[in-house]
């Protein structure tokens, strides 16, 4: 079996009397690909957020690598190897497009001091020019990111994600607002980025052709609660799920 | 090549239009190159790293008393008040970044509104140190390599090099990995902080660094205007330099001269229209706000884009049709 990358044991979060995670437990495996699924409202996001630490749980821990991560803030996160998108596009709207991808990896090495001296790529440059073949957005390498289209940003946006080489990256509604032609592009990137760099991720997806057909585990979220956890098969036939999320 | 023919233009006017002038114009060109430092500073926290503030009179006060106190009450040389002119304002910087970490915007713009208020009112009242509303008198102007730079050219040019070398440091700044972490702050801190980037040490930074170079700046114009007082370091200072920032184009490195020289130079060419001259000044401004917030680079790119567009436009209607 292969090693647990994350451990998310009991976390909760409530806003007011609304219990957002109400004590979500999950690992996820080195190498695969878990999508997290669920009703609108169901905690997915600020799940993810409980772990990324954009939010402070109310209880529980989250390892990573054994080691507990609980507690800190997201530059430290990401500087332990764990990358993330968000639901809306965040991109660095003016930056150049290969400057949205430099600077994504260039606090990853060497100290704060030493980046004031470096050469201004800070190393980053062939990365990123690698990231701009592979996300097909080599031709708008020097455009202002703000000037491309959604689907472009969005792929910009993921690709920022996986400059620095992460372990774990979690990706909240990579599909959303993609355009059918473009998806197909968007899952064969993710796929081609999990075989063959063995990176690890953890989607959340409203789209369930995408998220079914990308992960090899599903886990479904209801109500702040985990209510399955499966291959996509017993995902689809779970008659819970399909009674809280899938109909027919 | 047109670039390096510009700059060796720029360069032999800098050089030789002040041995022309008398001295108040060589005051005025000095005053000028000394503003445009202090802008530099405000433009890398507020163009390059997004950052309000409206403290950076207080902090040009700073370095101004540091080297007029030191060098009148203490017997300090002039270049050895310097580091603790620039470290002093730097580790005030700091200090006056720290609340950025918790608010932004117009928030931030009080609080820092409110340091400038607090730092005029120690300069006005606290006497025993600051000369209170008097202010303080017969700071010397510095030697450079034994040589006197009492004469109002002599000290231009000291000015004149002072610039050259923070003009530098800025543009050295802004081009290194630091200027793409502040700009990737100042666009979005929420998505820089998932990515690595460290938003609270280089907010503190970029308050520090526009910081330092107005207390530099301050060191030079306690020296170049021989006397101070609390009054040139008023809030109203702080807005002139904001206005600097903004007219000339936040974050270009050339908008804040061209800015420092519209706020700072355009009101002594305005003279000859007499009582109407700050009026016409001050429509100057709303007009140029209100149809370029991008200030007079912005303006300039525009005529650029134009003017290419045009030209494509041009080469497209002379294609035959195919």
């Amino acid at each position: 079996m292969s090693e647990t990358l994350l451990e998310v044991r009991g976390v909760a979060k409530a806003f007011g009397s609304i219990r957002a995670v109400d004590g979500v437990d999950f690992d996820v495996r080195r190498g695969e690909v878990l999508g997290l699924i669920g009703p609108n409202g169901s905690g997915k996001s600020t799940l993810f957020n409980c772990i990324l630490g954009q939010l402070e749980p109310d209880a529980g821990e989250v390892r990573f690598k054994g080691e507990s991560v609980s507690g800190l803030d997201p530059t430290a996160l990401s500087r332990k190897g764990i990358g993330r998108t968000f639901q809306l596009l965040q991109v660095f709207p003016t930056l150049s497009v290969r400057d949205n991808l430099i600077v994504a990896g260039q606090e990853h090495n060497g100290s704060l001091m030493g980046r004031l001296f470096q050469a201004s790529e800070a190393g980053q440059r062939d990365r990123a020019d690698e990231l701009l073949e592979l996300f097909r957005l080599t031709r708008l390498a020097d455009e202002p990111a703000g000037a491309l289209s959604y689907g472009q940003q969005k792929l910009l946006d993921i690709a920022m994600a996986f400059t620095a080489d992460p372990e774990l990256v979690l990706l909240d509604e990579p599909a959303g607002g993609v355009n059918p032609t473009m998806l197909g592009d968007v899952e064969g990137l993710l796929r081609r980025l999990n075989e063959e760099t063995g990176a690890t991720f953890v989607v959340i997806e409203h789209n369930m052709s995408f998220v079914m057909g990308l992960s090899h585990r599903v886990a479904v979220l209801a109500q702040g609660k985990m209510l399955a956890m499966g291959s996509p098969e017993e995902i689809r036939a779970n008659p819970a799920v399909i009674e809280a999320y899938l109909g027919d | 090549m047109l670039r390096w023919i510009l700059l060796a233009a720029i360069a032999a006017v800098l050089l030789w239009l002040p041995t022309e002038l008398k001295p108040y114009g060589i005051f005025l060109f000095s005053n000028w190159l000394l503003f445009c430092v202090v802008a530099i500073g405000l433009n890398l926290t507020i163009g390059y790293a997004g950052q309000i503030s409206l403290a950076q009179a207080g902090f040009m006060g700073i370095g101004a008393y540091t080297t007029a106190i030191l060098t009148t009450s203490h017997g300090y040389d002039f270049w050895a008040t310097l580091p603790i002119s620039a470290g002093l304002s730097f580790f005030i910087g700091v200090i006056v970044g720290y609340p950025a970490l918790r608010v932004q915007h117009h928030y931030l713009a009080f609080v820092t509104l409110g340091f400038n208020i607090l730092v005029y009112l120690v300069f006005r009242n606290e006497d025993w140190l600051t000369g209170g509303a008097f202010g303080v008198f017969d700071i010397p102007r510095p030697h450079l390599f034994g040589f006197s730079t009492a004469d109002p050219l002599a000290f231009y040019y000291v000015c004149l090099g002072f610039f050259l070398v923070m003009f530098l440091v800025a543009r050295h700044i802004v081009r290194s990995p630091w200027g793409r972490a502040f700009a990737a702050l100042r666009d979005n801190p929420v998505r820089a902080a998932s990515l690595g980037v460290d938003i609270r040490a280089y907010t503190l930074l970029a308050f520090a660094i526009g910081s330092m170079f107005a207390g530099l700046a301050g060191s030079f114009y306690a020296s170049l205007l021989e006397f101070i007082d609390p009054y040139a370091f008023a809030i109203e200072n702080s807005l002139a330099f904001l206005l600097m920032v903004i007219s000339g184009g936040s974050a270009t490195l050339i908008g804040p001269i061209i800015g420092a020289g519209l706020v700072l130079l355009m009101p002594e060419w305005l003279r000859f229209a007499k009582d109407y001259y700050l009026m016409i000044y001050a429509l100057f401004v709303m007009v140029l706000m209100a149809f370029c917030p991008e200030g007079v680079v912005g303006l300039w790119r525009r005529f650029v884009a134009a003017a290419r567009h045009r030209r494509m436009n041009a080469a497209a209607a002379k294609e035959p049709a195919r």
